[in-house]
């Protein structure tokens, strides 16, 4: 059989440098525009499955039973306490100077990504404007076994 | 007539009625109460008006009248540094003029008997001497009566009635949804026996007039409720009656039994008649509205079908659709309203939040007819409603105590904005 070089190469061209280059441009703009919307669409899936029966679905919860997810401290604020309420649930705190005599439950069986997308989606939603969740930080969080 | 000498009339009769009405305080109306034109905002049966009576009064749970006709209510959070408000009507136009406040505890329950006023926080149950005034004296001291009761920042509240052989009855809601391992977390198993019951999810017995009780002191008068908020003493047939919030979560936790609707409307609130010893069910047991039928609940094995030993625990004697919240339990016994409403009951219902995503729903005055048997003859219907305003998905008024007038009016609070209504039947 003949050699036949052009074609390897344009083979080649196409195999290796095609994906490298569309990696490449995802890697620069997924974590900005579609990462962020991406993250957040997954986020309102896990949101509707798992909070919305209690915080309703425009975050607004429910008066003296489950707080407002809009604007608090809690949801606005570091991330890594954040991620603290979602795994380990929280009872007895005042949020924004309002008792709520609910309990929220633990959700550590949530994966980490479904923890960042949660928290990014309400981080972006309901009138709220903040920077994203990512999986790292969740994983960073999350107790070591 | 020029604008200036018209405005200068105008504003000289204005003046002239607020002067007027500043030294007419203590002047009896010549009319009495009269029902505001719209009801107040409610709608009510025909025949029936309604009077928006006190407003932004704080967040009124149980309220309570005195014979004298003085409201006393009691607030979950301070106002003005005090838990409990006493209203009074000096000119009799049926509208509260004066407002004291007392006492430096939030809690939700109220009643007044034979001399003294009874007021709760979430731990204690407090009395105070009411003095030959028929009033709670200035600055007076409550006596702690009960003490150490569960507050676990769940169903907290203790709401309280007291019966004629001087006893009380507290409800101690259980700090769960359904007794889970671990609370409100999906799969968690529900625990056999459910260690809460010793301390909670029941309604206890104490004595009115001893000090310092707790759980050793009192009886547990009945146990398998998770959560009462009305509770009354029936004097018609002397028996306790009770209200219940049943669980939440049955579509969240178990999507594959319960569709979305069917989780907004399961379980049902029920209404149970209780004596010494009664075991409602919670936590195994839930009475299925759609099935009409106690079964056992998914954490304890159930699939909808199995009812295991519920058949044996006490049944309820009215069942409402689920999450509505009943807050407040009255048997009316005045004799203004028309026959029909004679020892039957007015049940406020404080509305849902955990019916999402579907509509939200209660937000009512309800009335269940009763016989002479001290049970149900009809079916219950909506008495007052329309307190829940334009959006559902956020009341603006929302029921929460009952109260009897001394003219067999009926008062109805709402812990929101702190409005509370009286409503009258003209013959
Ligand atoms: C069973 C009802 C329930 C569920 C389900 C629930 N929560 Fe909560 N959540 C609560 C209650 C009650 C509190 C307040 C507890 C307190 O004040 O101590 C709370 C507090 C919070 C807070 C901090 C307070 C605030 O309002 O900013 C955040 C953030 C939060 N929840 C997010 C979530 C997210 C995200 C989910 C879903 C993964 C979720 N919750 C599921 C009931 C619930």
């Amino acid at each position: 059989m003949r050699f036949a070089p052009t074609a390897i190469n344009m083979k080649i061209i196409s195999a290796i440098i095609f994906p490298l280059l569309c990696l490449f441009i995802c890697a620069f703009t997924l974590p900005q525009q579609s990462g962020l919307k991406a993250s957040k669409d997954r986020g309102k899936i896990v949101y509707d499955t798992y909070c919305l029966a209690c915080h309703m679905q425009d975050g607004g919860g429910a008066p003296r039973m489950n707080p407002p997810l809009i604007k608090t401290k809690f949801v606005l604020g570091d991330k890594k306490k954040l991620i603290g309420i979602v795994m380990n649930g929280l009872s007895g705190v005042e949020v924004e100077g309002e008792d709520y005599s609910n309990v929220m439950a633990p959700h550590n069986f949530l994966t980490d990504q479904q923890i960042a997308d949660v928290l990014t989606y309400v981080r972006n939603s309901f009138g709220n404007k903040a920077s994203a969740v990512t999986v790292a930080e969740v994983k960073a969080a999350r107790p070591k076994k | 007539m020029s604008i200036f000498r018209q405005s200068f009339y105008c504003l000289m009769a204005c003046l002239l009625t607020l002067s007027a009405c500043a030294g007419d305080t203590t002047k009896v109306a010549t009319n009495g109460p009269v029902p505001d034109p719209d009801n107040g905002g409610i709608k009510l049966p025909a025949g029936f008006g309604g009077q928006i009576v006190a407003d932004k009064v704080g967040r009124v749970r149980h309220i309570f009248v005195n014979s004298n006709g003085d409201l006393y209510a009691k607030l979950e959070k301070l106002k003005d540094g005090k838990g409990i408000v006493r209203l009074r009507d000096k000119n009799g136009d049926g509208k509260f003029d004066e407002t004291v406040g007392f006492g430096n505890f939030i809690g939700t329950g109220m009643a007044i008997k034979n001399g003294y006023l009874y007021a709760s926080s979430n731990t204690e149950v407090f009395r105070y001497k009411l003095n030959e005034k028929n009033e709670v004296p200035d600055g007076a001291q409550p006596e702690k009566i009960i003490t150490g009761l569960w507050d676990h920042h769940q169903h907290e509240a203790k709401p309280f009635t007291l019966d004629n052989d001087g006893n009380i009855y507290v409800t101690i809601g259980a700090p769960s949804n359904c007794c889970q391992v671990q609370d409100r977390v999906k799969g968690s198993p529900g625990q056999s026996p459910c260690p809460i019951l010793d301390s909670a999810g029941g309604v206890w017995q104490f004595k009115v007039d001893k000090p310092n009780q707790s759980y050793a002191e009192g009886v547990r008068y009945a146990t398998g409720l998770r959560n009462v908020m009305g509770l009354d003493w029936n004097t018609a047939v002397n028996s306790l009656y009770v209200t219940q919030h049943g669980r939440d979560q049955l579509f969240q936790f178990y999507p594959e039994m319960y569709s979305q609707k069917e989780g907004a409307e399961n379980p049902s609130e029920e209404m149970f008649k209780v004596k010494l010893g009664s075991d409602c069910g919670w936590p195994y047991c839930y009475y299925d509205y759609t099935k009409k039928q106690k079964v056992l609940n998914p954490e304890y094995g159930g699939d909808r079908t199995k009812a295991g030993d519920c058949g044996s625990k006490e049944q309820s004697i009215v069942q409402f659709p689920g999450h509505l919240a009943p807050n407040d339990l009255l048997f009316y016994t005045g004799d203004m309203f028309p026959e029909k409403y004679k020892n039957g009951a007015f049940i406020a219902f404080h509305g849902s939040w955990n019916r999402a995503p579907e509509p939200q729903a209660g937000y009512f005055v309800v009335f269940v007819p009763f016989g002479k048997d001290g049970m149900p003859s009809g079916n219950w219907e909506v008495f007052a409603d329309g307190f829940a305003g334009a959006d559902i998905n956020k009341a603006t008024y929302r029921p929460c105590g009952l109260a009897q007038g001394t003219d067999g009016s009926l008062y109805i609070s709402d812990d929101n904005q702190g409005r509370i209504w009286r409503i009258t039947y003209k013959k």
